[in-house]
């Protein structure tokens, strides 16, 4: 309906609707909650990073003056998991503790401090089992497994597709280029730690306020583990300080205050420690990756054999997801006539690895970079002109049958190359300085619901009012990257309102539609859509009763900044608030409700729900850096990144998404890294965390940050509301590799592994004085037992989007 | 801690302090840091924390104008001293100009890490009217964010104290 109109609120600078808050102080987040009879909680978690539980006794803990309840594993005999097929946690560890932190027991106490005490109370007797430290460990020890369920021994899961021969493309390929890589884990870091607060009701119904990204998955998985009826139980999604991925999983102890506030029937609240939420982690998996890459001399892909190996922690969380992440976008970038991959997650006794930023992708879309800049420094290519020679186009499919929408990889390129002055740069600087280019693609919602159903993804609510107000209801949750101003620009927009005049309610499972939650960078788009049906509908009613009132034709009425009015004749207007009376007058109360499903997606074989998005966003990205010769130190003075957003809904917002996200990305190419220890035998060897802490994790400050330089390029997809696709998370991705490529322009040396550290960087400098090949990176790959891929032909070459056979094994062609 | 039952440390101190401008007076728990006590016992959780270790700059109030991180600072030493936070800020229904720079040009994204930057910004426009971007930077490097990127945090606070300066603001 706003087709042609001229946008008042969106793509226009404003406010957030929820900034005011924030700057107040006024805003609560979960820790900021209290309620009369508040008790506290405080977890007992495992000091061993594997053992058998032979008891545990809470007698002393219960004495405890001020202590209510003390809950143990025999209290949650039903596991959980965000995922169906990965249901492997329990609240509590009824058996066995799987990693350093693996909650135990929980005590209820008058305050924090009296839980803390009572904790030291609780004896548990534990027999220590073998330990898994590393991937390798995990493929070489299929005994002692860490779950009793998976593929193999201590494989969880394995994921191998082929899309068309790719032995035979590269077979025929001018060169063929074999890298291996490393990419260390990380974790989100939210400046908020985990917080939830568990109330029974007056009405007898539980309420969960949490600081959660998916209320949805959250209010199942407590139905499920609870054993209560869903619609019993209410999930407020409380503003998230910061998530970005962290904060999706169903954790522990959002099951164990809602179990305590039913049982005690007072409100039990617990704020995670800064150590814990290390423990409860779910972040990026530490990925070891395999490139085999067909090219002609003119730097056109001709095939990929992607092998990767991810390391998944304790428990299952999103690893099957992200098993496939780290091969399904790899194709959206370049037009790549055959890809296969190979994918293997594999449980180790440390916490959970799942959804970060980017999720199972920047690890791959790193090493495809890198690899990248090395094809185009062997084939003498400038790296910018490579890429630009074969982005993906718009609409069309690649080889695994993702479908892509509208894109702007061209002009992000483009721009990126023009703003940072790339061809005077690039080879040109002094020894020291260098420049280094990188490009990614990113979904923008997850095509397929975590759990099969043929239900909305996203649902919307409006009510309006004889006063004029308009409310608008959505499930999505805010964690910070602006999605209650998105809901209310939309509605505003298609109302003819500011977002100052929307009351905006979200993440309430007991009030607002079901949205799936703020993951896959889906709110925008998925959320988006099922505003704009809501509001449509509304506006619908509006203008047939201000048409009737101003006796125009419906056609003819136009809403804008609180007016509704003809469009021929200026004097025939009314104010909103008036219009909407009128409607009220002519239909009843208003109100609307407006829905979103992904459309379906061309690919027909199993597996092909992971991938595929209702369009995808493209970014750019140019790294400046400057080596230190004698110490390896890094300096990044300046970053230029272009984003293709298909439209900005809040440009400063959108900018801000942008420079987030190549702040984090810049952190992870840097220093970031959640890496882990053996303590001496003397002590236990146990394998413990290096240091949960944040001086100890290190992360860019204001003074490390340089100047990033912002091009936001719109090309509007249809599939998205105003055409606007996400900017949360694609702009991270491409800025590892980028930062590795300036290395190599500066100095020479490839480090093939993150984080880029000086003294990575300085063992490189010393292998290239010695006249050797100066790279640092993983010198082999593990011998994996993958699957046998599931071969699909892509849809150039006669696919049907569905399983095939090979036709190598008719020609009789040589397998590996 | 031992755990002998007799726990004299859990009788509560008494305290007086100007809290925003306004003598405050509040009985609590003496091993209670001014973090605890601001947001437990005063009732304003408009000051953040993110670590309790002193190591991100969330918990950053004014305490006699200088900036101090509150989860390292025990209560008990705050008798008759001075302490603001941003709750303390705005000018009755009106945002500060620091506070209405962060809502426009992005320096706050969540929200977390905000009223401690804030409260760090604050202090520094005090002390110095205009400062270069370097120093901007240098002065909330005790504040960590991980949303921002810092860029429109810096951005904000120019802003702020180009308005500050102002005549008549």
């Amino acid at each position: 309906m706003s087709t042609g109109k001229r946008l008042d609120v969106v793509g226009k600078p404003r406010r957030r609707v929820d900034s005011r808050g924030k700057v107040l102080g006024q805003l609560r987040f979960a820790d900021d909650l209290s309620l009369p009879r508040m008790l506290h909680c405080k977890l007992l978690r495992s000091p061993h990073p594997h053992a058998r539980i032979e008891s545990i006794d809470v007698s002393r803990a219960e004495k405890h003056p001020g202590v209510h309840l003390v809950l143990t594993g025999k209290d949650f005999p039903i596991p959980f998991g965000i995922m169906p097929v990965a249901q492997d946690e329990h609240a509590l560890a009824p058996e066995r503790v799987r990693f350093v932190g693996d909650p135990v027991a929980a005590v209820i106490a008058k305050d924090e401090q009296t839980a803390g005490e009572a904790l030291g109370l609780i004896e548990v007797k534990y027999q220590p089992l073998p330990t898994i430290a590393t991937p390798e460990e995990a493929l070489a020890n299929a005994e002692t497994r860490i779950h009793d369920y998976g593929e193999q021994g201590n494989i969880h899961r394995n994921q191998a597709y082929e899309f068309g021969d790719v032995e035979e493309a590269l077979a025929g390929s001018d060169h063929v280029f074999e890298d291996t890589f490393f990419y260390e884990g990380n974790t989100h870091l939210p400046m908020e730690q985990q917080a939830s607060l568990a109330a029974v009701e007056g009405d007898g119904k539980l309420t969960l306020s949490s600081s959660t990204q998916n209320p949805h998955y959250l209010h199942r998985q407590l139905a499920r583990v609870l054993q209560m009826p869903a619609s019993q139980i209410r999930v407020i999604a409380t503003p998230n300080g910061g998530g970005f991925g962290g904060k999706c999983d169903p954790a522990n102890h959002e099951l164990v205050v809602s179990k305590a506030a039913l049982i005690l029937g007072r409100p039990v609240k617990i704020c995670l420690t800064r150590e814990e939420v290390f423990y409860q982690h779910r972040g990026r998996h530490p990925v070891l990756m395999r490139f085999r890459t067909g090219v002609t001399k003119d730097g056109r892909l001709t095939g990929m054999h992607l092998q990767t190996l991810l390391d998944g922690g304790g428990y299952g969380s999103h690893g099957p997801a992200s098993t496939f992440y780290t091969g399904v976008l790899t194709p959206v970038t370049y037009e790549l006539p055959r890809f296969k991959f190979e994918a293997c997650r594999v449980f180790t006794n440390k916490p959970p690895c799942g959804p970060k930023r980017g999720h199972g992708t920047p690890q791959p879309r790193f090493g495809q970079e890198v690899q990248l800049d090395k094809i185009a420094e062997k084939l003498g290519l400038d790296p910018a002109e490579m890429r630009l020679g074969m982005v993906t186009k718009a609409d069309a499919l690649t080889a695994n049958w993702l479908k892509i929408g509208s894109t702007g990889l061209a002009e992000c390129i483009r721009k990126v190359v023009e703003m940072s002055g790339w061809k005077e740069k690039h080879r040109k600087l002094p020894e020291g300085r260098g420049v280094g280019l990188a490009c990614s693609a990113y979904m923008c919602g997850a095509g397929v619901s975590i759990y099969w159903n043929k239900m909305p993804h996203s649902g919307v609510q409006l009510l309006l009012d004889r006063s004029g107000q308009v409310s608008v209801l959505c499930g999505a949750t805010e964690i910070g990257q602006g999605s209650d101003d998105v809901l209310a620009a939309i509605v505003a927009e298609t109302l003819g309102i500011g977002t100052g005049d929307v009351r905006v309610h979200t993440g309430d499972t007991g009030l607002t539609p079901i949205d799936l939650g703020s993951y896959s960078s889906r709110v925008t788009v998925m959320m988006g859509n099922a505003a704009l049906q809501a509001a449509g509908r509304v506006r619908e009613q509006i203008v047939a009763a201000a048409a009737e009132s101003l006796e125009i034709l419906p056609g003819r009425v136009l809403l804008s900044q609180g007016r509704v009015f003809s469009a021929d004749d200026s004097s025939k207007t009314m104010s909103f608030a008036e219009a909407v009376t009128l409607a009220e007058s002519k239909f009843g109360t208003l109100g609307a409700v407006g829905s979103y499903a992904p459309p379906r997606q061309p690919g027909r074989y199993k597996g092909s729900g992971v991938g595929p998005s209702p369009a995808y966003s493209f970014s750019a990205c140019v790294v400046e850096t400057e080596v230190d010769p004698a110490t390896g130190w890094i300096t990044v003075p300046k970053i230029w990144v272009a984003h293709d957003i298909g439209r900005a809904i809040n440009p400063v917002h959108a900018r801000g998404q942008v420079i987030g996200g190549v702040y984090m990305g810049l952190g992870e190419a840097l220093m970031e890294e959640q890496v882990f220890r053996r303590l001496p035998a003397k002590l236990s060897g146990a394998l413990v965390h290096r240091i949960p802490s944040m001086l100890e994790y290190k992360s860019l400050t204001s003074l490390d940050m340089p100047e990033v330089e912002v091009a936001l390029v719109e090309e509007p997809d249809p599939n998205c509301p105003f055409g606007a696709k996400e900017a949360g998370q694609g702009p991270l991705l491409p800025v590892m590799p980028a930062v590795a490529n300036a290395i190599f322009d500066a100095v020479g040396v490839r480090i093939d592994e993150l984080p880029i550290t000086p003294d990575k960087v300085l063992a490189a400098l010393q292998l290239k004085a010695e006249g050797k090949p100066p790279r640092i990176g993983p010198g082999s790959f593990p011998n994996v037992p993958y699957a046998k891929a599931m071969f699909v032909l892509p849809p150039w070459e006669g696919g049907d989007g569905n399983e095939s056979t090979p036709q190598r094994a008719i020609a009789g062609a040589a397998g590996t | 801690m031992s755990g002998n039952g007799k726990i004299e440390r859990r009788r509560n101190v008494q305290l007086r302090l100007n809290l925003n401008g306004e003598e405050a007076e509040v009985s609590f728990a003496p091993y209670k840091t001014l973090l605890e006590v601001l947001r437990e016992d005063l009732g304003l959780t408009g000051t953040k924390h993110g670590c309790e270790l002193g190591e991100c700059g969330a918990c950053t109030v004014l305490v006699d104008g200088t900036p101090v991180l509150s989860c390292l600072q025990l209560a008990v030493e705050c008798e008759g001293r001075s302490v603001e936070t941003i709750e303390g800020l705005a000018r009755g229904n009106a945002l500060h100009p620091l506070q209405a720079a962060f809502a426009d040009h992005g320096g706050s994204q969540c929200g977390y890490c905000t009223p401690g930057v804030i409260m760090t910004a604050k202090a520094l426009l005090g002390e110095e009217p205009n400062p270069s971007r370097d120093r901007i930077r240098e002065a909330t490097s005790g504040n960590l964010c991980r949303c921002t990127g810092y860029n429109q945090i810096v951005e904000s606070i120019e802003v702020a104290a180009a308005d500050l300066r102002t005549p008549g603001k």
